[in-house]
């Protein structure tokens, strides 16, 4: 919503204000000012003058000498090259010193541009006569003025006088948001009014009189709404003998400032009403109206109709239609219809001003692609006791710029009144509510500046039907604390029962999982949560994954972003792709967010939503570095049972034979490998890559951070090394099972220290030798308790089809 | 012999004076002390003399091996401090040598701020919850007091999964949720991501992340709303920090304020990061509404309470002076490692 200081002095003559003490007065109170523009920043010592004679150029054809009274008695001279200059019109001089906002040509400098006496061609010349682009404004705001020239001041412009004041470019046009609740504020008037609250001044709204001539307009049109829920309220008036003018330049200017082009007297009244009252009208040619009839009803199924704009566009069935006797004239709430358009030859009129279902007015401009000024204010939601003051303010404005005859009365269809809403008035509850000690008197005193009305019988606050935002006693503190000030209200914290802060112990976790990874070297990234369906097949994924059955966004961005991952791999593979891409060496990433998996499909409850620790890297390391990570985060997770890696869940994306399932006993909780060079190639890593995924939820479920010491021994221990060909396919992690299995209790630990495959070992076999350590809390181990416990730790492997050597 | 026991003395003395390395000296200790030595030897030859004079010598032998004894050690002390010395010097490097690292990873920006802010309220005596991301209409947006066909539900632009189930466009459904189990008081944020239908460009993503921040108990005021977050903004931006309320507009709060902050850039003269207002909007509050409380089970005739959310991607950027949202999201080291 944007309006000028001067139209809305002109509901509060005693503002006097400047406009940054507007803005920030405003914004306390609710009326938030986004910014606003002055457009007399840029012009300075600007002058009326006028021409009183013109000379060619000795030396330039296309330029011409003038002399020029600028009421300072002696003429000065001007050099001027503009087409349209004749001795006797009044222009705007800008003189020696003085600035101007921009070129002709319509481009404006920031800070403007300084003009300075000097010689054009050789003559001298004391300023410059300016075009409205150079004054910073356009022709569009300006239709007066010429295409391509000096702008020409009416002849009982004032020589001398200030040219910016006779413009109307001493003024600031402010931006404001204005939030959903309060539609009254959508109009000039309603940001007078809270102005005038603000600043305690007098609110002055127009004094809409009478208007009309002695005949009857239910003698001209009948009105039937067959839908009043869609449109509860229809008012009509009527005006005949229409003369069709441009309206007078007060109009003009101040639909100019709120970014209107001002047409003719007729359009840019509905238009000046819709900005004054924020009540959307309309102008049917009455003489098109079939059977002198107006009908509101829905319109047909697949209606195509022609708006008056020219375009054509198809209606359904729950968008309201302006019908005459025969035929659809408009798009209630939304645009009329071209065969019911004002023409130049328009003899007689009908004004409408209705009030349409926001919500429908919403979604219909949504369906059928056209929103308008009109249907943005419908659609949040008019109070439809406006219509009738804006009806007659319109026709009371075609009464004063003589634009027609109005015919008597108004046809009004309102079905259910909007009545006023009563709440009870608790001083002491919005005290305590707000924390403050306001005196009731002032309570009072705050609403009755906003019109708000106190019934001090009833004890009762009446809020006008055009704030439809005001219920109970929370909305009425909102009021009392807007104009008491919020910087007025004191600070305090809140009292009673003390309660312990905490960080979960799910987040405790993930805190740690982040720490060790930076430990380790990672940084953390970011990866959006959805994803292009595209990324399965990239990953390799068959087509009866489970990882398929993905979320889906009805309305996603794009493709690239429309169903919610179900796995992280992709995310970071993009991720060190881009790494790469940048030429980033040694990166190692990790990333925290949830992978999302529905239970069914479509979605009937919400899917299960499981935190991932996604830990990725390509570089120095491998396999077993990642290995280590993980490893290393489980110890400081507290999780002390052995993690085992199982091999035979062949993931497609990672290397067939260099990756593994991550298990605590039965239970999985994630798994590591080398990125599949396929996979690495297509997403643009040209190094190996590795991953590992951790799910967190069952991590969590293991963790702990309770610790207990449990001494150190004083005992000394043990050490057995065993050296061993083992076949191929045994793996290490069967060997340690075993070593951890037989070893008893006496077993401390147990270390891999070599590992050779090559000639001097046969075919299908590898050497593997292991250093095992005993150790006893209570005593010194006797050579007896260790030949057992290797007795059966042979046993044991040998049973693996492992040869011992040692 | 006596003599000779002086002459031996002087000798050694003589020796170990001008051994210059330890080796040296480690030879005079031989050749006089040792069991070969000039000293043993003489002490040998004692059987050549009378009895009676057998003592007094031996006193004089000894004695004469102390002054030896004690003088080679005071010069090896010089000596060993002296090749300590020299190794030391041969041992100088260019302290100026680069250093070898154990490179450390970096806490995202974003991470860094959502758990200042978690500190900060931990500390107040607040509990850190969590909620779905993929969340019902019904949470989202209805116990919010965004009805059906509200236009609020338009302007945020959310992403739908289906009629009854969104994206959440804000952290706001997990108040709703923890008010439904009906433990009061409450005292909690709630992190996390949210999602809107926004382009992908600097200042906007579809996916970023807030703290919704909710306290509920008998007799909380607007007041308490303005401590507590006057205080949040002193420990977050600085103890000099200034807060200005503004009222605003938010269907589940009334009243609501928007809260900006004295510029922690340029204390509040006005630069480019406040865009030359000297104050940054950083969040927005209010009273929780009495409809949301009836629609979560609470009376608001018994219990009130205050509800803020702020952006954490807007701490961060501004914080850090990240001038495009996309860099949060691209997760290029060069940008990571500079936090």
């Amino acid at each position: 919503m944007n309006t000028t200081l001067s139209w809305l002095k002109a509901y509060v003559p005693e503002l006097n204000v400047t406009a940054q003490e507007f803005t920030d007065a405003m914004t306390l109170t609710g009326t938030k000012v986004e910014g606003f523009t002055e457009a007399d920043r840029d012009l300075e010592n600007i002058v009326i003058g006028q021409i009183l004679k013109i000379e060619p150029h000795p030396d330039a054809d296309k330029l011409v000498v003038c002399q020029v009274d600028i009421g300072k008695g002696e003429p000065t001279q001007i050099v001027t090259g503009a087409p349209n200059v004749a001795v006797g019109q009044k222009i705007p001089v800008v003189l020696d010193g003085g600035r101007v906002a921009g070129g002709h040509d319509g481009k404006l400098t920031e800070g403007g541009i300084r003009i300075k006496k000097g010689k054009l061609r050789g003559v001298e010349s004391n300023g410059m006569m300016c075009s409205i682009e150079e004054l910073g404004s356009t022709r569009d705001l300006y239709p007066e003025a010429p295409e391509n020239g000096i702008y020409i001041f009416p002849e009982d412009a004032v020589v001398g006088s200030d040219a910016i004041e006779a413009l109307g470019l001493h003024d600031v046009t402010f931006e404001f948001e204005i939030t959903s609740n309060r539609v009254d504020c959508f109009s000039v008037l309603g940001i007078a009014r809270e102005a005038a609250a603000t600043f305690g001044k007098e609110f002055v709204p127009p004094v809409v009189k009478e208007t009309g001539n002695g005949e009857d307009v239910h003698d001209y049109v009948k009105v039937t709404v067959k839908d009043p829920d869609l449109c509860p309220r229809y008012t009509a008036r009527v005006v005949k003998n229409i003369k069709i003018a441009p309206s007078p330049k007060w109009m003009q200017r101040r639909l100019a400032a709120a970014g209107i082009r001002p047409i003719n007297n007729i359009v840019d009244i509905t238009n000046y009403v819709m900005e004054e009252y924020g009540q959307p009208m309309h102008a049917f040619d009455y003489d098109t109206l079939a059977g002198h009839e107006i009908v509101v009803r829905r319109a047909a199924k697949d209606e195509m109709f022609t708006t008056l704009d020219g375009q054509q566009r198809k209606m359904d069935e729950n968008v309201v239609m302006i019908c005459d006797g025969e035929k659809s004239v408009g798009i209630g709430g939304i645009m009329g219809g071209e065969n019911s358009m004002i023409t130049d030859d328009v003899k007689t009129m009908l004004f409408e001003a209705a009030c349409f279902d926001g919500t429908n007015i919403r979604l219909s401009s949504k369906r059928i692609g056209l929103r308008t000024d009109a249907s943005a204010k419908f659609e949040k939601g008019l109070d439809p006791n406006n219509a009738e003051a804006a009806i007659n303010r319109a026709c009371q404005l075609v009464e004063e710029l003589g634009a027609g005859e109005v015919v008597g009365g108004m046809i009004d269809v309102y079905t259910t009144r909007k009545e006023p809403v009563r709440i009870s008035f608790e001083p002491e509850k919005i005290n305590a509510y707000l924390g403050t000690d306001i005196s009731e008197n002032d309570m009072i005193r705050y609403f009755q500046k906003i019109d708000l009305i106190y019934d001090a019988k009833a004890r009762e606050v009446i809020a006008p039907t055009f704030r439809h935002d005001l219920f109970r006693t929370a909305d009425l503190a909102e009021e009392v604390a807007r104009f008491y000030g919020y910087d007025n209200i004191p600070t305090t914290l809140p009292s009673g029962e003390a309660t312990a802060g905490k960080l979960p112990f799910e987040l405790r976790v993930r805190e740690m999982a982040e720490d060790v990874a930076e430990y380790c070297g990672f940084s953390q990234g970011y990866v959006y949560s959805f994803e292009s369906p595209k990324v399965f097949d990239k990953l390799l994924l068959p087509e009866d994954s489970p990882l398929r059955n993905a979320v889906k966004i009805q309305n996603p961005l794009g493709e690239d972003f429309s169903i919610m991952r179900t796995t992280p791999v992709n995310g970071m593979l993009t991720s060190l792709a881009f790494n790469y891409n940048h030429r980033n060496k040694d990166v190692r990433l990790y990333e925290l967010g949830n992978v999302y998996l529905p239970k069914a499909l479509p979605l009937t409850e919400l899917p299960d939503e499981r935190m991932q620790l996604t830990l990725g890297f390509y570089g120095e390391g491998d396999f077993f570095v990642m290995k280590g990570v993980v490893e290393e985060l489980m110890e400081r997770l507290g999780i002390m049972d052995r993690l085992t890696y199982d091999p035979s869940d062949k993931k497609p994306f990672l290397h067939p034979g260099r990756q593994a399932d991550i298990c605590l006993g039965k239970e999985k909780i994630g798994y590591l490998g080398e990125v599949h060079p396929t996979v690495a190639a297509s997403y643009g890593i040209g190094e190996k890559a590795y991953l590992a995924v951790l799910d967190m939820p069952t991590v969590t479920k293991h963790a702990s951070f309770d610790r207990k010491y449990e001494g150190i021994t004083r005992f000394p221990a043990v050490s057995r090394d065993i050296s061993m060909v083992v076949p191929r396919k045994v793996l290490a992690g069967q060997i340690e099972d075993v070593i951890l299995q037989r070893g008893g209790k006496i077993l401390e630990s147990c270390r891999l220290f070599d590992l050779y495959e090559g000639v001097q070992i046969k075919p299908g076999f590898k050497s593997v030798a292991y250093s095992i350590t005993f150790r006893a809390k209570d005593r010194t181990l006797e050579e007896a308790d260790i030949s057992a416990a290797m007795k059966k730790i042979w046993n044991g492997l040998e049973a693996l089809g492992i040869e011992i050597r040692s | 012999m006596q003599e000779k026991l002086k002459k031996i003395r002087e000798e050694a003395m003589a020796q170990i004076d001008h051994a210059e390395v330890l080796d040296r000296l480690n030879d005079v200790r031989v050749s006089f002390l040792g069991k070969k030595g000039e000293l043993t030897q003489l002490l040998k030859s004692m059987k050549n003399l009378a009895p009676e004079e057998r003592p007094a010598f031996g006193q004089m032998v000894n004695e004469t091996r102390a002054q030896i004894e004690t003088h080679l050690e005071k010069a090896m002390k010089v000596l060993e401090e002296k090749a300590l010395e020299q190794q030391l010097k041969a041992e100088e490097i260019d302290v100026t040598l680069p250093a070898k690292k154990n490179p450390v990873g970096h806490r995202h920006p974003n991470t860094i701020a959502r758990e200042e802010v978690e500190r900060i309220f931990i500390g107040m005596g607040y509990e850190v919850v969590e909620g779905p991301e993929i969340e019902y209409d019904l949470y989202n947006f209805e116990k919010l007091n965004i009805p059906a066909n509200h236009p609020a539900k338009d302007e945020q632009d959310t992403f739908y999964i289906n009629k009854d189930i969104v994206l959440r466009t804000q952290t706001s459904p997990v108040q709703a949720r923890v008010m439904e189990q009906g433990k009061l008081p409450i005292r909690m944020i709630c992190p996390g991501r949210v999602f809107r239908s926004d382009e992908v460009d600097a200042t906007h993503s579809p996916s970023f992340h807030q703290i919704e921040g909710l306290v509920v108990d008998k007799n909380i005021t607007f007041a308490d709303l303005k401590g507590t977050l006057e205080q949040f903004a002193k420990e977050m931006f600085g103890e000099n920090t200034r807060t200005k309320f503004r009222p605003h507009h938010f269907p589940f709060t009334e009243p609501s304020a928007e809260v900006d902050v004295s510029c922690f850039k340029c204390g509040g003269k006005g630069c480019r990061f406040c865009k030359g207002s000297g104050w940054i909007e950083i969040l927005g509050c209010g009273m929780v509404h009495p409809h949301v409380f009836e629609m979560c089970g609470i009376d608001p005739k018994e219990y009130t309470g205050f509800a803020f959310g702020v952006g954490l991607e807007r701490i961060a950027l501004l914080k850090y002076e990240i001038d495009d949202m996309r860099l949060l999201y691209e997760n290029d080291t060069r940008f990571l490692k500079q936090f």
